[in-house]
């Protein structure tokens, strides 16, 4: 099964290939990995999106827990949560297409952020499946370029991963 | 103003601090300003080795013989590559070590430098933690972490790489006297509602287990374990890294587990209805498949500091997290204050059953052959030693006849590679020991190709005149090997044969040792005693063994415990 991982980790040199390692060298999967420094500057948080059965997901917040740098691990799959993933997406506009993009790109709340005469850049963010969706949507041929951040997660409510 | 003192001298301070008597180690460019400072002190002693893989082996040897943090120095680049496995064998068996490795300089890092390797790329997988210390003001701080999370929780290496310039630049010294971190707080106490479960269970068992392993030896646990197991009356096995946690002479102890445990053992194992698993991990080489193992309906308790020990591999029903000693400490004093005692009539029909197994006497062998067999060689040892020696083994046949035929009733007496099972450990880790047990009796188990991965230790043994004993059980042939060639590869034995051996009599003397051959049984305990008598002087007995001899019993790989191939 799909789960997502949050940790918080010291803000170090090195402290993300240990969990890069960790995954390589255990042979866990990762969808995506996304991390960056929180409001705390000596800590980052990391969200992990991993898929496994129970045993395994156990053994890799266990494993995740074990770093020497890893300060917390949440598995926000046990409880409500809320997952959001940016995606930039270049597309060739022209013509007629342009109308059509443009509408595409309103239904699914994405926002056009650099145009030219030939193309649009689209800014979508979303669950993945929403980004997927809109991926289907969009007819191949016209996709010049899409990158994606991998899925950020967070607790609803009280649920709240801190120090 | 406070005095500053350069990098170098704060290594140095720190392990004087840290009240270290020797390093083993190597010296190169990236670490000369560490020798410069060793040099001009004498509390730590340097132990100059021939290999930097034998550096690591031996301060291992000398904590596992200890219970201290074993310390290493290296150089950078290659010093570290030679060093990497003995740092990963240190890491599977879970032995508290602090290396410190020199860097090429902070200003050459990344520029593929002289000597330059990514030391903490290349350690990570095999290392506890490690760091590179970049900047001097952290050097003390991280040293201390660094003995602090070696010998914490689960033990195991750390690794502190220290480039060129910052063991040059000066900054003001003070040691620090405790270390917090917030990311790293093992959890030492067992929780107090699972233990109270564990006892139930105990006392409700019918055919009870208690399975002990390296955790035991690493908690210095064998009081309460010993305690446990006699107040209870229950069967007691170790796995190979638990011999010497419950003394192998008493009644209650079935033997070894796994692989090559005995056939008592391994049946109990498998046909235990409550299974108390104590400081052991379930390894592959003690469960066999684990499919077979749970066609047996039983409860298991783990006792285990590791969280990632516990249902690794083996899905348990009491996972009790926390130190052995406290643990079993806690245990047993339930245990006494409650009235109940386990289901006496019940308990005496396993252990007819346990004896039963146990008159298969699996462990047998021809006394009366012509040619010496190992397993004689192994008895004799322990005879001639009274079992007090402190045994280390090299990996192979040797090594599980030695595990099987030394009667260890002490921890931290025998000393072998579980995990990682590496062949050259055995006189490196021999070395360790004797510094550490620097009266001690310590003898080596080696087989004639392990012993060759190492050898050149001969020559730091007689710089520091180490009274070792080499018990070569010369078979001609990587037995181990040789064994599995036979049973599963239809005995073709490819490139198993040890062959153009050194005449081992002249290379110990060349070394300026004392050596002996020995090629018939009526001669093993005569020169066994001649040996040991020598008590100033390395001894390497050449032992001609039986080139055909198997160890018994074996559980083929794939299969289950109970289906053991029995001589
Ligand atoms: C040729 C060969 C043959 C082998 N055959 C066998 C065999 O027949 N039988 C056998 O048993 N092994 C055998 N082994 C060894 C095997 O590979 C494993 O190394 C061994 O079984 C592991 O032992 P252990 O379970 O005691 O774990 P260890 O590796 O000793 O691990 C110790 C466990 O205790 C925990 N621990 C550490 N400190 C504490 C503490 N303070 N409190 C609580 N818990 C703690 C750790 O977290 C860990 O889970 C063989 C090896 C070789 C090379
Ligand atoms: C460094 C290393 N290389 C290879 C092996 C695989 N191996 C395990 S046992 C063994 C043979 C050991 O032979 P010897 O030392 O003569 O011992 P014996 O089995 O004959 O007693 C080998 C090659 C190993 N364990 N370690
Ligand atoms: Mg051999």
């Amino acid at each position: 099964m799909r789960h997502i991982i949050s940790l918080l980790m010291e803000n170090e040199a090195g402290a993300l290939s240990r969990v890069a390692g960790l995954f390589s060298s255990r042979g866990y999967n990762i969808e995506s990995l996304t991390v960056a420094a929180t409001e705390d500057p000596t800590l980052s948080r990391m969200t992990l999106v991993t898929a496994g059965s129970d045993d395994v997901i156990e053994q890799i917040t266990k494993q995740l827990n074990k770093l020497i740098e890893v300060v917390k691990v949440v598995d926000l799959s046990d409880g409500d949560h809320i997952e959001r993933e940016l995606m930039l997406m270049k597309v060739r506009a022209v013509g007629k297409d342009r109308e059509e993009i443009k509408r595409m790109a309103d239904i699914f709340r994405g926002r056009i952020i650099d145009v030219t005469d030939k193309s649009y850049t689209i800014e979508l963010t979303g669950t993945g499946s929403k980004l997927d969706a809109f991926l289907e949507g969009m007819e191949r041929g016209a996709i010049l370029e899409t990158v994606r951040t991998g899925a950020s997660g967070i607790g609803r409510g009280e649920r709240i991963l801190k120090v | 103003m406070s005095t500053e003192l350069t990098g170098a001298e704060i290594t140095v301070r720190c392990l004087q601090e840290e009240g270290v008597d020797h390093i083993f180690g190597y010296p190169g460019g990236a670490v000369l300003f560490i020798y410069d400072e060793l040099f001009k002190q004498d509390k730590v002693k340097h132990v100059l080795v021939r290999h930097e893989q034998a550096a690591v082996h031996a301060a291992d040897g000398y904590a596992r013989s200890s219970n201290k943090t074993g310390v290493a120095l290296v150089t950078s680049g290659p010093g570290v590559t030679n060093a990497v496995t003995g740092i990963a064998t240190a890491y599977m068996d879970s032995i508290p070590l602090v290396i410190i490795s020199g860097q090429v300089p902070t200003h050459a890092i990344g520029l593929d430098a002289f000597q330059e390797v990514d030391t903490v790329g290349i350690t990570r997988p095999c290392v506890k933690h490690n760091f590179l210390v970049k900047d001097i003001a952290e050097l003390a701080s991280t040293i201390k972490k660094a003995f602090y999370i070696a010998s914490t929780g689960r033990p195991g290496p750390v690794l502190v790489d220290i480039p060129k310039d910052v063991s040059q630049q000066k900054t003001a010294f003070a040691y620090p006297e405790n270390v917090s971190m917030r990311s790293y707080n093992p959890v030492i106490r067992g929780h107090a509602g699972q233990i109270k479960k564990a006892v139930q269970l105990i006392l409700e068992a019918k055919r009870p287990m208690i399975y002990t392993g390296g955790g035991v030896i690493l908690s210095d646990a064998s009081p309460q374990l010993t305690e446990l197991v006699r107040v209870l009356g229950f069967p007691c096995t170790n796995t190979l890294m638990g011999l010497g946690g419950y003394p192998a002479t008493d009644n209650q102890f079935v033997g070894m587990l796994g692989m090559h445990g005995t056939y008592e053992a391994n049946m109990a194992m498998q046909h235990c209805d409550v299974l108390v698993a104590v400081g052991a991990r379930f390894d592959d080489r003690v469960i066999g498949n684990p499919k077979h193992f749970f066609n047996e309906d039983r409860k298991i308790i783990h006792i285990d500091i590791d969280p990632s020990s516990i249902s690794k591999r083996v899905k348990v029903d009491v996972p009790i997290v926390g130190s052995v000693s406290g643990v079993l400490d806690e245990l047993i004093k339930l245990l006494k204050a409650r009235k109940e005692k386990p289901d006496q009539t019940a308990l005496d029909a396993w252990w007819t059953q346990i004896n039963l197994w146990r008159a298969r006497d699996c462990l047998k062998y021809d006394r009366a052959s012509s040619i010496i067999k190992p397993q004689m060689v192994v008895e004799k040892l322990y005879e001639v030693t009274g079992g007090n020696a402190f045994v280390t083994s090299d990996v192979g046949q040797h090594q599980m006849w030695a595990a099987q035929f030394y009667k260890f009733d002490l921890p931290r007496r025998w000393i072998n590679s579980g995990g990682l099972g590496t062949m050259g450990f055995g006189l490196p880790a021999a070395m360790g020991v004797q510094f550490a047990n620097p009266s001690g009796a310590v003898a080596c188990v080696t087989g004639e190709a392990s012993i060759q991965m190492c050898i050149q230790e001969l020559s730091t043994c007689k710089q520091y005149s180490l009274p070792l004993k080499i018990i070569n059980l010369n078979n001609r042939y990587m037995g181990m090997v040789r064994q599995w060639q036979q049973f599963f590869h239809g005995n073709r034995y490819a490139e198993s044969y040890m062959d153009a051996l050194p005449n081992f009599v002249k290379l110990a003397e060349s070394y300026g040792h004392v050596g002996m051959k020995i090629e018939q049984p009526g001669d093993i305990q005569n020169a066994l005693e001649e040996a040991f008598k020598l008590k100033d002087r390395l001894v390497f007995m050449d032992f001609i063994t039986d080139q055909t001899e198997n160890v018994f019993p074996m559980v083929p790989g794939g299969k289950g415990l109970s289906e053991m191939i029995l001589v």
